[in-house]
């Protein structure tokens, strides 16, 4: 009996040890969120505060010193038509994108998540706008809506709906369509992997009891299965909706802002204004009109996670 | 009132897609031939272990799997094919897959809107189910705000206000606890006699089966190994499988030669309280004892009338022989109690004489 205990004394863990640097939960938490917070100052915080003095500020390319000139720059960008013109773009571009990018995310999600032959080659297409560059894909798309060569005018010609040819960038409601059509192409693949995440979230079970309850797709589909993923579809609304009103990349490459300013978008004109046009304290007052409406999508779409987790 | 059928069943799911066209999907065969009835207001329980295909043969009846060979009926029409919609049946899931963001009373008239009933006529018909089944409190609840048992009727609720040919319930009880099973099992029965609708249940466990079934279908691996009464399948099982499968302790079996010789371990009783005559006698030399629920379960080894067994004997309440562990004791069975299988083939055999031989005679 004696020599058991002591045994038994024995191989008991050796309760004085220290934690280990391991254990340290706090010091961790802290050591490794570090990296991000230095990130987000360097790159996010200290530019934004950079943008809110060069508003307020007469600085140029040419005359970088600083001098308070109070909302003179506010007021310039305001009796300016161009701004006005462009912040009704960013809104009609946003929400023509958003409106795009969510309904063909969704059907896009459908078929990500179906069960057939040669899905792996649907679902790398299903993928590839995304991952090629942007301004790689939209220098193509340039060729594509070429004002001459246009291969859609071309099969649009041959299919009989056109005479001549609908040169897609120079005029302005085409010009527009033609960016948005762009911008939705892209980001579709990321609203549909967003979507699709929902989809595979929902309980095979329950479609099935919808099943035997009889109801048909579209019953299952405006009932159960986007009344279930709506939390989801907001969330892919807002990404696209936040990657769109902040991107500059598919109006400037596809058509310059153009023609007359009819796809000029907040973030392209105060890049047209602050870096190519010089005047850094314009260009800034204008991308400060981008913050409300980001906020606004940021609190939108935490508030969706926080539904998402309460579930 | 509709029969169920089904006649030579055969479902087989393959691996994955790619798997299968590089020709090395494994098949595994879900159900393997199953031919079975169920009679118009039957209720019959398909009982068998985990993986057993008890709930592909569900699903394949409701119409949410296809056959890979063989037909299903209902009403004895040929529904192979047609979507569960058409085919009138109404489930019940484990997880009763009540919709979520839908109130309990949306819920119930789901499938009456997809059936494009009447307003007035879905909410009487809503209010009848919700009455008979004691919900109408919570008609406008959502599903997350109600109890296990609360959820479970609503489910019940649903498949009901179709008034369908056929109700498929899928292991309903396996998410109550303890207490509240034994009470929604009650309702159950009381409720399905109360409607006479045809109905399929599935479930692992034997006492559910034994409670509730009209008759029990004994599935294992694919195959039916028998259908019967719960008295029938109890105490005449079919082969060895239903012998061990069903009851607890399970039936005791012992090797004789190429047969196996089973008794129910509350039919091997101390030899003084076994009526003199016939009977079997056997010498156990005792191991351990439990005492459970009033019943003393003796587990031991068994010589003489085979070869040496470990077995089990439970010994009800009434009678208090003292037993001492490692101790050896007479035990007896009554001869009509014993059951006969064949050793290599589980299936049952003729019954022969058997007798146990003096104590300790076959060490």
């Amino acid at each position: 009996m004696t020599s058991t205990r002591t045994e038994a004394a024995t191989a008991a863990p050796d309760v004085r040890g220290k934690a280990r640097l391991a254990d340290r939960e706090g010091f961790l938490a802290w050591a490794m969120l570090l990296p991000s917070v230095v990130y987000i100052v360097a790159l996010v915080g200290v530019p934004f505060l950079l943008a809110i003095a060069f508003a307020f500020s007469d600085v140029t390319t040419g005359d970088p010193s600083f001098d308070f000139v109070g909302f003179d720059n506010f007021r310039a960008v305001f009796d300016d038509g161009v701004f006005w013109r462009a912040l009704r773009n960013t809104l009609v571009f946003t929400l023509a994108s958003m409106v795009l990018i969510v309904v063909f995310g969704k059907i896009l999600a459908n078929i990500l998540v179906a069960d057939f032959h040669g899905k792996w080659f649907v679902r790398f297409l299903v993928l590839l706008p995304w991952t090629t560059p942007v301004a790689l894909s939209t220098i193509s798309w340039l060729w594509f809506l070429d004002s001459i060569y246009s291969p859609v005018d071309w099969v649009l010609r041959h299919l009989g709906l056109i005479d001549g040819n609908v040169v897609w960038l120079g005029r302005p409601g085409t010009a527009m369509a033609s960016v948005v059509a762009v911008q939705a192409w892209r980001l579709t693949p990321l609203a549909a992997v967003i979507v699709m995440a929902g989809l595979v979230a929902i309980p095979r079970d329950i479609d099935e009891a919808a099943r035997i309850d009889g109801a048909g797709f579209w019953r299952r589909m405006v009932e159960v299965t986007i009344p279930l993923t709506l939390p989801v579809i907001a969330v892919a609304a807002l990404f696209g909706a936040i990657m769109t009103f902040t991107d500059m990349t598919v109006s400037y490459v596809l058509t310059r802002g153009g023609p007359t300013h009819a796809t000029d978008v907040l973030a392209s004109w105060a890049y047209f204004r602050g870096i190519e046009g010089g005047d850094v304290g314009q260009g800034a007052a204008i991308a400060l009109f981008l913050f409300p409406l980001l906020l606004a999508g940021a609190i939108a779409i935490l508030r969706a996670v926080r539904r998402l987790e309460a579930g | 009132m509709h029969t169920v059928q089904v006649q030579g069943l055969v479902k087989t799911f393959d691996g994955h897609v790619r798997a299968r066209r590089r020709g090395r999907g494994d098949r595994v065969r879900a159900l393997d031939g199953v031919d079975l009835a169920a009679e118009p207001g039957e209720y019959l329980v398909l009982l068998g272990p985990s993986g057993c295909g008890k709930t592909t043969l569900l699903r394949t009846i409701a119409g949410l799997e296809q056959p890979t060979e063989g037909e299903v009926l209902i009403g004895g029409h040929v529904v192979n094919g047609l979507p569960p919609r058409v085919r009138q049946v109404a489930m019940v899931f484990q997880s009763y897959a009540l919709y979520p963001h839908k109130t309990v009373r949306d819920n119930i008239v789901f499938p009456l809107r997809a059936e494009r009933m009447a307003r007035d006529e879905r909410e009487r018909k809503a209010a009848w189910a919700a009455d008979l089944l004691d919900i109408g409190p919570l008609m406008g609840r959502k599903p997350r705000q109600l109890s296990g048992g609360e959820r479970q009727r609503v489910a019940l609720a649903r498949a009901l206000v179709r008034e369908p040919a056929v109700f498929l319930l899928d292991e309903p009880l396996s998410n109550l606890d303890a207490k509240m099973r034994a009470t929604a099992r009650d309702e159950l029965k009381r409720f399905q006699e109360r409607v006479g609708t045809t109905t399929i249940y599935v479930t692992h466990d034997q006492a559910e089966a034994m409670g509730l079934g009209d008759r029990i279908a004994v599935l294992e691996r694919g195959r039916v190994r028998q259908v019967g009464t719960p008295q029938e399948v109890y105490d005449d099982p079919a082969d060895t499988f239903v012998a061990t499968f069903i009851g607890s302790p399970p039936m005791n079996l012992v090797r004789r030669d190429d047969l196996l010789v089973g008794f129910r371990p509350e039919h091997l009783l101390p030899e003084e309280v076994v009526p003199s005559g016939e009977r079997v006698a056997m010498p156990l030399r005792v191991e351990r004892m439990e005492y459970l629920s009033g019943d003393r379960h003796v587990y031991g080894t068994v010589s003489g009338i085979g070869e040496e067994t470990r077995v089990i004997a439970r010994l009800p309440a009434t009678v208090t022989t003292p037993l001492v562990a490692g101790e050896e004791h007479r035990f007896a069975v009554e001869p009509h109690r014993l059951r006969f299988f064949d050793a290599e083939e589980g299936t049952r055999a003729p019954a022969v004489p058997v007798d146990g031989g003096p104590i300790g005679g076959a060490r």
